[in-house]
């Protein structure tokens, strides 16, 4: 309140003054930062009421319903957050190793000109659009994950509850590898520029002291840059929890409760960009409270990555040790 | 020029600018005139996807032949229900018909006007049998609820004497977008088998029992066509678009009848269609020989009575010209013509048509 009489005071000041380039300006930047409050409360708004009706029959039991029975207009969300967390935690199983990895090559053992050519493909990676990525995960990898890649895991660990059941192509194991690959540059790139921050002292020091490369980059550079590490892994769940196209097109889009990677599911992007255009009444309503509560949940990693980094952060920093 | 005068002059010039856009937004809107006979010349609706593209080609002819501009927007059955009730459309167009509640709730008085037809195939891909599988209804319905859940069953195996089925899992493919393809193949499967009835039931959008789900009749197609041992439905014109291999389908004669445009319209002509044409056609599984039974009609939604007088003209004129001469465009595209019994239908809904107390048919 104070501040905002004083930024008041400060305009009317510049005013007097008659400096209105500046004054105009102040005021379009106070109305740009403004806009972004007022789309996210638009947003929230808006999918809280258009949520009412459903919210009104189903109450906090759409949390745990795994009913989904539109001829009946009977509808519960659980389906759709265990297919969202699901697949988003097989994404980040598969891409953060990887991601991390890619990251450590480039920073500490590509020379400057692979570096360069490795990092733009990354870049590039992260721009293609990503039903060209749900085209291609249902097209090619699906058949080849189904000839090359599930008989070996299935004669090993198709025992498992994990791995039983037969193969079709549309699948939990196929979306959560193509939104591995789709989350890759998030994690990378991010990574990347984690790494690079590490003061060199670190690592000279470690060497200095006779560690390998390896154990220089375990001990010394890692855990310096394990809080930006953490704050990549996790903004690459959320991209993979929000993913909507490529997820549709090769989840195989059937709401259950699945134990099997082969098995279908379907998450809470997938039934909203698959229903939307043809219900109405109170699925529309529960679609809509799905939108709200897939809003809830990025917003939750969000938060939830920021108290991580905080919290790994205020540890004693990487360093040296024993 | 002092700074005083500057801001003022800025000021002005905002003025003048806000002004400008307000007029210029203002003259969008307006600019509806009187047609011919009387209609106006330009009338909007939204619906159906499906008939969407015959719909585009009558309405093209429409404009050529009497002046009358339709703009038609394919945003899907449930979004052209929902802005003919709030009357954002001159017309909406369903696949499927609009439930009592959804008549109730956008005033009483729309009309069903049927159009064209369609027919929903069972698409398969099965090494070694190319063309000519048959199912009957009560196995076709066992198989999407994972009852039958090999190719070798008995139940498959007495009805294709001769076929060598693959000893092999069934993999079911069906649509995971709401679609009126959804509801005339699940309002069939309803109608010959009570398990499909009581545990399932029929609408656009269903609580699958089995299955993968892929969106729209591209990607359903697509699955089937890639997996070997699958079997999935689509529409007739994208099958025969696509030279996709479908089954012959037990009717309620016994005889194992072949998807077309004939064989479905003789299931339009042999079902039993109340006067309100709020039926789909496969829900009441129709007796004939040579009927197709998994057919529906599509839909235009107008209301008895309106306010506008010369657009109620214009859409009366639109939807004498859709199940008229309109129809001889349909074949080409693989849309069934509605029977005669269905036009005559027709024609008393659209005689039926009023606005400030005329009638809005004229000819």
């Amino acid at each position: 309140m104070l501040s905002s009489l004083t930024t008041r005071f400060a305009l009317l000041k510049q005013l007097r003054r008659g400096n209105l380039g500046d004054v105009i300006f102040q005021l379009l930047a106070l109305l740009f930062g403004l806009s972004i409050l007022a789309l996210v409360f638009g947003i929230v708004f808006e999918t809280w009421a258009q949520s009412a009706p459903s919210r009104r029959e189903f109450g906090w039991s759409f949390l745990w319903s795994t009913a989904f029975d539109p001829p009946n207009d009977s509808f519960g969300a659980l389906p759709f957050i265990y297919g969202t967390i699901a697949s988003s935690i097989l994404a980040i199983l598969i891409a953060g190793p990887i991601g991390i990895g890619i990251a450590a090559y480039l920073v500490e053992i590509a020379p400057r000109r692979l570096n360069q050519i490795v990092g733009f493909v990354v870049e590039l990676l992260a721009a293609v659009p990503s039903i060209v990525f749900g085209l291609w995960g249902i097209i090619v990898l699906a058949p080849w994950l189904k000839n090359y890649i599930v008989p070996p895991l299935q004669a090993v660990l198709g025992w498992t509850p994990l791995f039983s059941g037969t193969f079709f192509g549309p699948s939990v194991f196929a979306a959560g590898i193509v939104l591995s690959i789709m989350i890759l540059p998030t994690v990378a790139a991010i990574s990347r520029d984690v790494l690079r921050a590490v003061p060199d002292a670190q690592r000279e020091g470690m060497l200095a002291l006779g560690a390998t490369r390896w154990e220089m980059f375990s001990r010394a550079v890692l855990p310096y840059g394990k809080s930006g590490i953490t704050g990549a892994v996790i903004l690459g769940l959320g991209r993979a929890a929000g993913e909507t196209m490529a997820v549709t097109l090769i989840i195989g889009n059937s709401p259950k409760i699945f134990t099997s990677l082969f098995d279908q599911g379907a998450t809470m992007a997938s039934i909203i960009a698959n229903n939307f255009a043809e219900s109405r009444g109170l699925f529309l309503s529960s679609l809509i409270e799905i939108g709200l509560m897939l809003f809830a949940v990025t917003f939750l990693i969000n938060v939830g990555a920021r108290l991580l980094v905080s919290l790994i952060s205020r540890q004693p920093q990487g360093g040296i040790r024993a | 020029m002092n700074r005083a005068a500057r801001l003022r002059l800025s000021l002005w010039m905002a003025l003048g600018l806000t002004m400008s856009l307000v007029v210029f937004a203002s003259c969008g809107g307006g600019g509806e005139q009187g047609g011919g006979g009387g209609g106006a010349s330009s009338i909007s609706g939204a619906g159906a996807t499906f008939p969407a593209p015959i719909y585009q080609q009558m309405f093209q002819q429409l404009a050529q032949d009497s002046g009358i501009q339709v703009d038609y927007q394919a945003i899907g059955s449930g979004g052209g229900i929902e802005q003919f009730t709030n009357k954002t459309v001159d017309f909406g167009a369903s696949d499927a018909p609009m439930t009592n509640d959804q008549v109730q709730s956008a005033g009483g008085d729309p009309q069903h006007i049927a159009t064209v037809g369609g027919a929903v195939v069972a698409t398969y891909n099965l090494q070694g049998v190319q063309s000519g599988l048959k199912l009957r209804g009560q196995t076709l319905a066992d198989i999407f609820q994972g009852k039958i859940t090999r190719w070798d069953d008995p139940a498959i195996a007495q009805d294709n004497p001769g076929v060598n089925l693959p000893s092999a899992d069934i993999a079911v493919v069906h649509r995971s977008d709401g679609s009126g393809t959804t509801n005339i193949f699940s309002s069939y499967l309803s109608a010959v088998s009570s398990d499909w009835k009581n545990q399932v039931g029929a609408g656009t959008e269903l609580k699958w029992p089995v299955g993968i789900g892929a969106k729209g009749n591209d990607r359903v197609s697509g699955e089937v066509s890639r997996t070997p041992n699958t079997i999935g439905y689509v529409e007739l014109a994208y099958a025969t678009e696509n030279n996709l291999p479908y089954a012959s389908i037990q009717n309620a004669n016994g005889e194992f009848v072949e998807p077309s445009l004939d064989s479905s319209r003789a299931a339009i002509e042999n079902a039993s269609i109340p006067d309100d044409l709020r039926v789909t056609v496969s829900s009441t599984n129709p007796s004939g020989s040579g009927v197709y039974p998994i057919t529906g009609l599509t839909w235009l939604l107008v209301r008895q009575q309106q306010d506008d007088l010369s657009k109620c003209k214009s859409v009366a004129q639109m939807a004498w010209y859709t199940t008229h001469d309109g129809q001889s465009l349909a074949p080409k595209q693989n849309y069934v013509q509605i029977p005669s019994s269905v036009v005559s239908l027709d024609e008393q809904k659209i005689k039926g048509l009023q606005a400030e107390g005329q009638s809005c048919y004229q000819q």
